[in-house]
């Protein structure tokens, strides 16, 4: 980063026309600073070989394929020329074949199958079990002399001076005795772009986990755990060039909600340019996803209307159902058979108690899981949405962007028109690397969402900067500049998706979700091997998510990877080196090949174990077939 | 008794039972099924006998009343002839005129946002409307500061905090704020409006107990509603009232054994009627029925206190007294995401229970790294705050004439001027339904004459809603507009010259007179 730009003294006078010239400095002072970092700019491109898309013509190659690439290859590269390779392609990988493509596409006509779960053998499941019962024990134990002879401790627990504890004991227990166990796997601060790859702060702990100090060192991992699917964490291309342009020039925000002053030339632009990307007619946008969904909910539904959810459902729209005031209803995860009955039962007894016919009945989804890797039945839902009526809510956050041939969500991986979708939500935190979310529906729902949306009306507007990021990585999605670009990402994350999936598969793992998935998670179950999965990875330089209890059932532990655009496919074979490594250390390798993997479908008595050297030889081509 | 008695006992025993067993009807069945299953899979007859007895518990447990209970029995015909019967409403009613109305009088910007801006239908107008106090959006210092981050971390966080979202940038700025105010530490959410309906339910759960003041913002409700405690509320600003309320809750607390978890929740400087709360005051009463505080500052962080620090400043509080302090970086700042500070508990505790702050990405480097310059700022210039108020109280002055018809219900030191016509002559004139229109008439007559400015609003439509409230005889519980005052706002900045305020404020009275003239 540059220096600080030289700051003026603040002059003795106090008069607000002095104080007004204050805050905008002379020319002088941000001429020298832009200039400053305009060299230093392009001296970092000049030093990398790069020349940043944004001033160069349109070219069909997101980054020239450099051939020092291939020899990253199968076998890590030594240490200094993996430090200079990152350096370069930090956080967009070049493509080391433009065959490493792939079109994320609903096969048209074919029935939408649920993806098989696989299970381990009992003894994993009892074992996973019986570590969470000493886990506990454990922890009453320690609780139990804790807070005789550490009584200073568990203050913070106890009632103290006429205050209640603001954390019960028993709901603290997890917290304490299980999640700080493993704490340094979480929260972990990174500087820098969250790209390709991602650098950690190193820490370490003294005292257990309770406080982590800095040693002043950092990692740069593989970054698999952003949500950043289509490669648009970037700090340079056309996307940061416009959002530099903006901060120039509109500064770093709205200054006010969207319904008193803070509606930009910015904001409707960008709201006309998603209603368009999603396919229709109105959209509008807001400076946060959570509470797009925390604050749409309450404006269409309310008292007499009933909400459907998915069980496993976001959280913000499990607020914003609580918010509404509606009857709340659950069916079980993407069962769309569950979701009939539920459907039935509720038109055919109406309300609780009165008997009174629902006035609404509203059916709230997600297009892609972020815990389970799964899509939304979309089909299945249209089709029952024919028949039952009711009202159809899709939460894009990870879907937009991430799937389908041309990145416009679920409806487009499946083929169907948006119009059959009443309201489309989604979130511009994931795919686009920018901040937010947005709501696209038919022009009347966003009018009144525009008057009853109370994030609209008291939430702070989208800063300008982030609006443009949005702006343009739609436009690059959608070709409008930079054409091939958007496209190349779209199919890289393709590829991606379903290369390590199926490698994963192929090496033994149970994951779960569909094949065009971009989220992968690897099951671990037992809990002890989630800080050890995560450990072995960050010691092979591998930054991953682990999940556990209580975001997913106590027995089915996870770690979870998010391909991105990106990722290079030797970015992948990396991973799954590491993870055919660590997969024998711990014991991962649970598959029995129901759920894909084989060598071949008749194959019915070996699970599958395929080894690196295999999987490097077939799974390009087999990637691009349909996936056994 | 030997063992081998009792061995010949079970035997016998057990003898009897399987005769008795096999006499029963289908007992075959059951047994060829155990054995399959067992001969299969003895770890799945294991687990099938222990739901088996579990089931066999459930259903010899006493039934409750709420199974099923008023349930139709219905067949799958009946049902299906329901099924196309029901008709929904629409998923949203249609405008009305006047909600029609509301949404095209809402100013479009073009360009950026400054103290004057362009408006989409061409006119170049003096900007009362935006929250740049301090006229940071035109500040080239953060301009270059937050270019210099784009091009080292991007613009996204691509993440949550928990999941690689946390940069060193983001704990930077939590820290300065933390500095800043005087506390130990402070969490960040990426969304200010978010913040306190996140922090509130984070600590506050079922049963324990939250006093409110009746005029509290939107989010402060839902923050309240969503946690589902148990809320009464105290007359606006009343700290008698206040005191009445808690020591009501303290006499029937007593009575129980389990001590439950109690609450203040406060606005300091209040958004809907731009007073402020006599902290000290409630302060003491926190200390003496042993309440936890929570303080709203977003309006007054960076407005109210010598430097910016907002009510505690103000009033000569030791921050620390207050449990938690929460603020928007959004509306002074003009950067964005809201805080909440207090003690490393506090904060530690959100951090994996505030909601918004674990289920939602990061907030921006670009925004993390402005807020820490403006912490920078704001500790170096208090001469700002000096200048603020003098501004404040020019167009205070020029608007507020002791016979004119408008008067200022906002604190002296509040850059958010809140302007209301007076009862009175509202009464006497018999206009006081059609408030809401009234003052967007106003509005946009001053801004007809160069001046953008603003006033309350509300979510719905607040005028078809009272009209609800009338009907129904009572007050609604949850309605946005329990207690809301149709004001006008305009927005002080420090970038205004002494001339445009005093011409706002003319303009503001002359216009007034004018749109209250014609409804004679
Ligand atoms: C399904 C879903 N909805 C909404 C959100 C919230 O989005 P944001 O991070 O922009 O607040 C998320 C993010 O995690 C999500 O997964």
């Amino acid at each position: 980063m540059p220096t600080d730009p030289p700051r003026k003294r603040s002059t003795s006078s106090i008069k607000a026309g002095k104080l007004a010239s204050f805050f905008s400095s002379s020319p002088k002072a941000s001429a020298t600073a832009s200039a400053a970092l305009l060299a230093a700019h392009t001296a970092a491109n000049a030093q990398h070989g790069l020349s940043s898309p944004g001033y160069s013509l349109p070219t069909i190659s997101v980054s020239d394929a450099s051939t020092d690439s291939q020899k990253m290859l199968f076998s890590p590269p030594s240490a200094e020329e993996a430090h200079r390779i990152a350096r370069a392609h930090a956080q967009f990988g070049p493509i080391s074949d433009p065959g490493h493509t792939y079109v994320s596409k609903h096969t048209e006509g074919e029935v939408v199958e649920e993806p098989i779960q696989d299970d381990p053998p009992y003894y994993y499941l009892i074992t996973t079990y019986l570590s969470y019962l000493i886990l506990i024990i454990f922890g009453h134990v320690r609780d139990f002399f804790g807070k005789r002879f550490k009584a200073r401790n568990y203050k913070h627990l106890k009632q103290q001076n006429g205050y209640a504890p603001l954390n019960s004991d028993f709901d603290n227990f997890y917290v304490r005795r299980l999640k700080m166990r493993i704490n340094d796997c979480f929260s972990r601060p990174i500087t820098g772009v969250p790209g390709r790859f991602i650098t950690l702060l190193d820490r370490v702990s003294n005292d257990h986990n309770a406080t982590f100090q800095f040693t002043g060192k950092t990692t740069e991992t593989l970054n698999m755990s952003s949500y950043n699917y289509l490669g648009f964490a970037q700090s340079d291309g056309p996307c940061a060039d416009a959002t530099e342009e903006t901060i120039r020039k509109y500064g770093m925000s709205s200054g006010s909600t969207r319904a008193e002053s803070g509606t930009q030339d910015l904001h409707v632009e960008c709201e006309k340019l998603v209603a368009r990307f999603v396919g229709k007619p109105d959209a509008m946008v807001f400076s946060m996803g959570f509470a797009t969904n925390s604050t749409s909910l309450p404006a269409i539904v309310g008292k007499g209307c009933l909400i459907i959810s998915d069980e496993l459902n976001h959280s913000s729209l499990r607020f914003g159902s609580r918010l509404s005031g509606a009857c709340i209803t659950m069916f079980k995860h993407n069962d769309m058979e569950h979701l009939e009955e539920v459907l039935r039962e509720a038109i055919s007894q109406g309300q609780p108690r009165t008997h009174r016919p629902w006035k609404k009945i509203l059916v709230v989804v997600e297009g892609l899981y972020s815990m389970e890797g799964t899509m939304c039945n979309l089909p299945a839902l249209i089709e029952l949405k024919k028949k039952y009526k009711y009202y159809l809510f899709i939460d894009e956050a990870h879907s937009i962007g991430a799937l389908g041939p041309r990145g416009r969500g679920v409806c487009d991986y499946f083929n169907i028109d948006p119009k059959e979708v009443d309201i489309l939500m989604g979130t511009l935190t994931k795919s686009f690397g920018a901040n937010g979310g947005y709501i696209a529906a038919e022009k009347a729902i966003i009018d009144r969402l525009r008057l009853a949306n109370a994030g609209y009306i008291y939430g702070e507007a989208p800063t300008p900067p982030v609006i443009v990021q949005i702006m343009t990585a739609l436009r690059m999605i959608a070709g409008d500049i930079c054409p091939g670009q958007g496209e190349e990402r779209l199919q890289r994350l393709a590829f991606n998706s379903r290369y390590l999936r199926l490698g994963l598969k192929r090496l033994g793992f149970i994951v779960y979700g569909q094949d065009d998935s971009p989220i992968i998670p690897l099951l671990l179950y037992s809990p002890a091997k989630m800080p050890a999965f995560s450990h072995e990875m960050l010691k092979r330089k591998i930054a991953v998510v682990i999940v556990g209890y209580p975001a997913t059932p106590l027995v089915s532990s996870r770690a979870r990877f998010c391909v991105s655009a990106a990722h290079t496919k030797d970015d992948l074979d990396r991973l799954l080196q590491a993870c055919d490594e660590i997969g024998d250390i711990l014991q991962l390798k649970f598959s029995s090949g129901v759920a894909g993997g084989k060598r071949s479908l008749e194959d019915k008595v070996q699970p599958p174990r395929w080894t690196m050297k295999e999987i490097l030889e077939r799974n390009v081509e087999d990637t691009k077939a349909k996936l056994l | 008794m030997d063992l081998q008695d009792v061995q010949a006992l079970v035997k016998d025993y057990s003898a009897t039972l399987s005769t008795q067993f096999q006499r029963l009807p289908g007992s075959a069945i059951i047994v060829r099924y155990i054995k399959n299953s067992y001969q299969n899979d003895p770890i799945r007859s294991a687990i099938e006998l222990i739901l088996f007895l579990f089931a066999l518990k459930y259903l010899l447990s006493p039934s409750y009343s709420m199974q099923r209970g008023g349930q139709v029995e219905l067949t799958d015909e009946e049902i299906d002839e329901q099924i196309e019967d029901w008709q929904p409403e629409p998923l949203v009613a249609e405008l009305t005129e006047e909600e029609q109305h509301e949404l095209e009088r809402r100013p479009t910007i073009v360009g950026p946002t400054g103290p004057k801006v362009k408006l989409s239908n061409g006119r170049t107008v003096t900007n009362l409307a935006s929250n740049n106090v301090f006229n940071f959006i035109g500040n080239d210092l953060l301009k270059e500061r937050a270019i210099a981050t784009l091009r080292y971390y991007g613009v996204g966080a691509c993440g949550p905090p928990g999941f690689y979202g946390t940069k060193d940038v983001d704990m930077k700025a939590e820290a300065d704020i933390a500095n800043f105010i005087g506390v130990p530490d402070c969490i960040i959410y990426s969304q200010a409006f978010s913040t306190i309906s996140s922090v509130i339910p984070a600590f506050s759960k079922r049963g324990d107990i939250i006093v409110a003041d009746k005029s509290v913002n939107y989010a402060i409700r839902k923050g309240i509603e969503i946690s589902r405690s148990t809320v009464y509320w105290y007359e606006h600003n009343n700290l008698e009232d206040l005191e009445r309320v808690l020591a009501d809750v303290e006499k029937t607390q007593k009575r129980k054994k389990k001590l439950t978890r109690r609450f203040i929740v406060t606005e300091g400087l209040f958004e809907k009627s731009g007073d402020i709360v006599d902290l000290p005051k409630i302060v003491e009463l926190k200390y003496k029925y042993k309440f936890r505080l929570i303080l709203d500052e977003t309006w007054s962080f960076l407005t109210l206190g010598r430097t910016g620090r907002g009510l505690t400043e103000h009033l000569n509080v030791d921050p620390n007294e207050i449990d938690m302090i929460v603020g928007s970086l959004a509306n002074s700042m003009c950067t964005g995401g809201g805080f909440c500070c207090g003690s490393k508990e506090i904060v530690d505790h959100q951090r994996i229970s505030g909601a918004a702050y674990v289920f939602s990405a990061a907030l921006p480097a670009i925004i993390s790294t402005t807020i820490s310059e403006i912490v920078g700022i704001m500790k170096a210039n208090p001469e700002m705050l000096i200048a603020l108020r003098e501004n404040i109280s020019i167009f205070r002055a020029a608007v507020e004439k002791s016979d004119g018809i408008l008067e200022c219900v906002s604190d002296i030191a509040n850059p958010v001027v809140m302007i209301r016509v007076k009862p009175d002559y509202l009464r006497e004139k018999g206009l006081e339904d059609g408030e809401d229109r009234l003052l967007q008439d106003i509005v946009d007559e001053v801004q007809a004459g160069g001046f953008l400015i603003t006033r309350v609003k509300t979510v719905g439509n607040s005028q078809s809603e009272k009209k609800a409230k009338v009907v129904n005889g009572k007050v609604k519980k949850d309605s946005d507009e329990g207690h809301f005052m149709p004001c006008l706002k305009v927005y002080i900045t420090v970038a205004h010259g002494k001339k445009d305020l005093e011409r706002a404020g003319a303009l503001v009275r002359s216009s007034a007179t004018k749109v209250l003239g014609r409804k004679k």
